[in-house]
């Protein structure tokens, strides 16, 4: 059986790797993926342009806005004259957010009331808005925080503390070069996948392989590890320029997170076959990976915290592998995973590959041509 | 041209996008299921952030405080005695952030020393949900000590955020325009490119050639079809947006679609140039996925906000028609037919069209290998 496995596998392989542009892309593609990606894939906000309303021109405006402009997701601070030209601002993108102190500013703060700072934000960038706010805020109360300690007639306010446990910088590149290693390896692997029963069903070679000695299981795997091995080749090539080209520090066992990436990219793979299984043409089964790839992105957590989802997506999450690889992966790079941990999030993706592999199976031997 | 030619090759093409589901599943059950993802499971609004509070002490201080981090609505409160107790839930990413009240705090604030201390630890493995997370853990312990009677020192500033164009800061109203952008990318690109990619691969293509139609009606016949049916999809989105989502396009519906003409020019181009270059519908697919997809989910600023990405990243970013076409999107939806901002958008996206036309051209000359 292993012998027929081998020739199986054999035939897969060399007609993935046949076409030199195939092999190209395929080698070439994760890497300026990764290299663009990660360098453009930001939740902080940089070079923002802000505009500036100061109708009060007193001490504690001119104090905030020093730091403003020194601050260092700032690009430039703009002067913004009249309603109009806010308008105008605005509209045409040019500034992301305006401050504006109203003219009792700095008295409100000298007679020891708050004073009010109006924050005029660009609602289709509202993501940005809201992050750049808590960046203001934060300068804010660290000014509040420094005048406070030199203060000598009330005692020491009460204060938080605040520390970011596994990141301490909140550098956003230790998450979303980690969650890449498993998110670009996951596109290759459905798409070979997806494609690999189809191509034959629509070329007409599917029939000749159902009247060869191959039994539905062997031509299944041989379909399967052309896929997986692509994979594993991207997430490989990946996970080592994350670690050391781009240095992100790997504090969890690696044998433990191959281990994971290996079921991973089983379960991934066993995906795209059912959905090839299903599929007579290249384009029906191409799209059918598309209507899975993009939600499976989307409920991940890549994008956006799973948190943020309402209970019933949630649960369906839980069907997406690439949920809890990227688990699997974050706490391996950045939080010391321990192998129970591994293990809880390892299953599910264990699961999903049998259950996608028999289904596949089951669907060839039952679908003829 | 002739026009009865033209016509026979329509008739075709319409015939076999009726005949294959899943071009018509990608046009019309695909948006809505996207926007459905969008509006309700992904967000870019922490809501409720899962927090644990531990209580070391039992002081009236103390319990005021953790009845102030219980009762806010922004916050989902697991509390326990003892560190310990929640900090597995840190690493395996059931909490996102930890709030300690020490033990001292309630001696502390009631001595003339001070110096009470909250500390605050946040999951930083997630960088986007740890700042908003650690922003709203501070505000509620901001806000408690405003309330406290003694002479603490009143908050120095006080931030009013207003968001324009969006004020209830519903994230699904900017991705509206990003779902657009995504379904119109695969319509126009994706599947453009396979549908011409397999008329090569099976031949008739050369067969369409031997015939006395001329290459443009040929080309005509392929890309009018999915025009079509990607302005449709639009029109399915914009009227799911606006029944089912109450998300009211504010511009007009002919600026919507002038928009999304120009972005198609582009995107049926980039599909034809992909089609033209790679005769297989396999490679085809990779090439849309890679160059057309991947482009349009991370380097439009649907997601990331291109201003904060670095500056080659940023010029790179101008090659990506979806990133013009997200940008005109978010305009028409929450502001209005704003010509300003819509013009340079506009005419970036009729340029690349025609650059990629004439690419088309250059590479398709003389070759029918």
């Amino acid at each position: 059986m292993l012998g027929s496995l081998g020739h199986a596998m054999a035939r897969e392989f060399i007609a993935l790797m046949r076409d030199p542009g195939s092999r190209r892309i395929l080698l070439a593609a994760p890497v300026f993926q990764l290299v663009v990606f990660s360098y453009a894939a930001t939740m902080e906000i940089h070079n923002a342009d802000l505009g500036v309303i100061n109708a009060d021109g007193g001490r504690w405006s001119r104090e905030l806005l020093q730091r403003l402009e020194a601050a260092s997701f700032v690009e430039s601070l703009v002067p913004v004259a009249s309603t109009a030209q806010l308008d105008e601002l605005i509209e045409r993108r040019q500034i992301l957010l305006a401050v504006h102190f109203p003219a009792d500013f700095s008295r409100r703060i000298e007679a020891g009331q708050p004073g009010q700072l109006q924050m005029i934000v660009d609602g289709r960038r509202a993501n940005a808005g809201q992050v750049a706010f808590s960046y203001i805020r934060t300068i804010a109360a660290d000014l509040q925080m420094e005048l406070a300690e030199t203060r000598t007639d009330i005692r020491p306010p009460p204060q938080v503390v605040v520390r970011h446990r596994f990141n301490p910088n909140l550098q956003y590149r230790r998450f979303i070069l980690p969650a890449m290693v498993a998110t670009l390896a996951m596109l290759p692997t459905m798409l070979i996948s997806s494609l690999s029963i189809a191509r034959d069903r629509e070329l007409g070679t599917f029939e000749q392989l159902l009247v060869s000695p191959l039994t539905s299981l062997q031509i299944i795997f041989g379909k399967l590890l052309p896929a997986v091995f692509s994979g594993l080749f991207s997430s490989l090539l990946i996970l080592t320029l994350v670690v050391f080209a781009f240095q992100v520090p790997m504090t969890g066992n690696l044998l433990l997170l191959f281990t994971s990436l290996v079921v991973f990219v089983f379960a991934v793979a066993g995906i795209g076959l059912a959905v090839s299984a299903c599929c007579s043409t290249q384009q029906q089964a191409l799209l059918g990976m598309f209507a899975l790839v993009v939600p499976m992105m989307l409920t991940s957590g890549f994008l956006t915290p799973v948190d943020n989802m309402p209970d019933y997506m949630r649960y369906l999450a839980q069907m997406n592998p690439l949920k809890h690889i990227l688990v699997i992966v974050l706490g391996s790079f950045l939080k010391s995973m321990s192998a129970m941990e591994i293990l809880a999030n390892l299953w599910p993706m264990l699961v999903i590959s049998l259950g996608t592999l028999g289904g596949a199976v089951l669907i060839v031997r039952h679908r003829v041509g | 041209m002739n026009r009865r030619r033209l016509r026979a090759l329509l008739t075709k093409e319409m015939w076999q996008v009726l005949r294959d589901p899943s071009t018509l599943i990608i046009a019309f059950v695909l948006p809505p299921i996207l926007l459905l993802l969008l509006a309700r499971a992904v967000s870019l609004d922490v809501e409720e952030v899962p927090m644990g509070l531990v209580q070391e002490g039992d002081g009236a201080h103390t319990r005021s405080l953790a009845a102030a981090y219980r009762a806010s609505p922004w916050l989902e409160v697991t509390a326990a005695r003892h560190r310990w107790e929640l900090e597995r839930d840190l690493v395996n990413g059931r909490l996102m952030v930890l709030v300690v009240i020490p033990a001292d705090f309630d001696a502390r604030l009631n001595s003339p020393q001070g110096g009470a201390r909250v500390q605050i630890i946040s999951d930083g493995s997630e960088p986007n949900s740890a700042n908003f997370g650690t922003s709203y853990a501070r505000g509620v312990f901001n806000n408690w000590l405003a309330q406290q009677p003694g002479n603490h020192v009143l908050p120095m500033f006080e931030l009013q955020p207003r968001f324009w164009f969006n004020p209830e800061l519903e994230s699904r109203r900017v991705l509206v325009s990003g779902s657009i952008a995504l379904v119109m990318t695969i319509i126009g690109t994706l599947l453009t490119a396979m549908v011409i990619a397999r008329e090569w691969e099976r031949g008739t293509m050369e067969a369409l050639l031997a015939t006395s139609t001329s290459t443009a009606e040929i080309l005509l016949s392929k890309l009018l079809p999915y025009f079509c049916l990607a302005i449709l999809a639009v029109l399915g989105c914009t009227f799911m947006a606006e029944v089912v989502y109450g998300t009211p396009l504010r511009g007009s519906l002919a600026v919507l679609l002038l928009i999304s003409t120009a972005f198609l020019a582009a995107a049926l181009g980039q599909g034809l140039l992909i089609s033209t270059l790679s005769r297989n519908q396999f490679h085809a697919a990779e090439l849309a996925v890679m160059t057309g997809f991947l482009p349009a989910l991370i380097l439009s600023g649907f997601v990331f906000e291109i201003q904060s990405m670095p500056e080659p990243v940023q010029w790179l970013t101008q090659l990506v028609p979806a990133r013009y076409l997200v940008s005109s999107l978010q305009t028409v939806y929450l502001v209005g037919d704003v010509w300003a901002d819509l013009w340079p958008n506009l005419l970036a996206m009729l340029l690349l069209g025609g650059l990629l036309f004439a690419l088309t051209f250059a590479f398709s000359r003389g070759r029918l290998d």
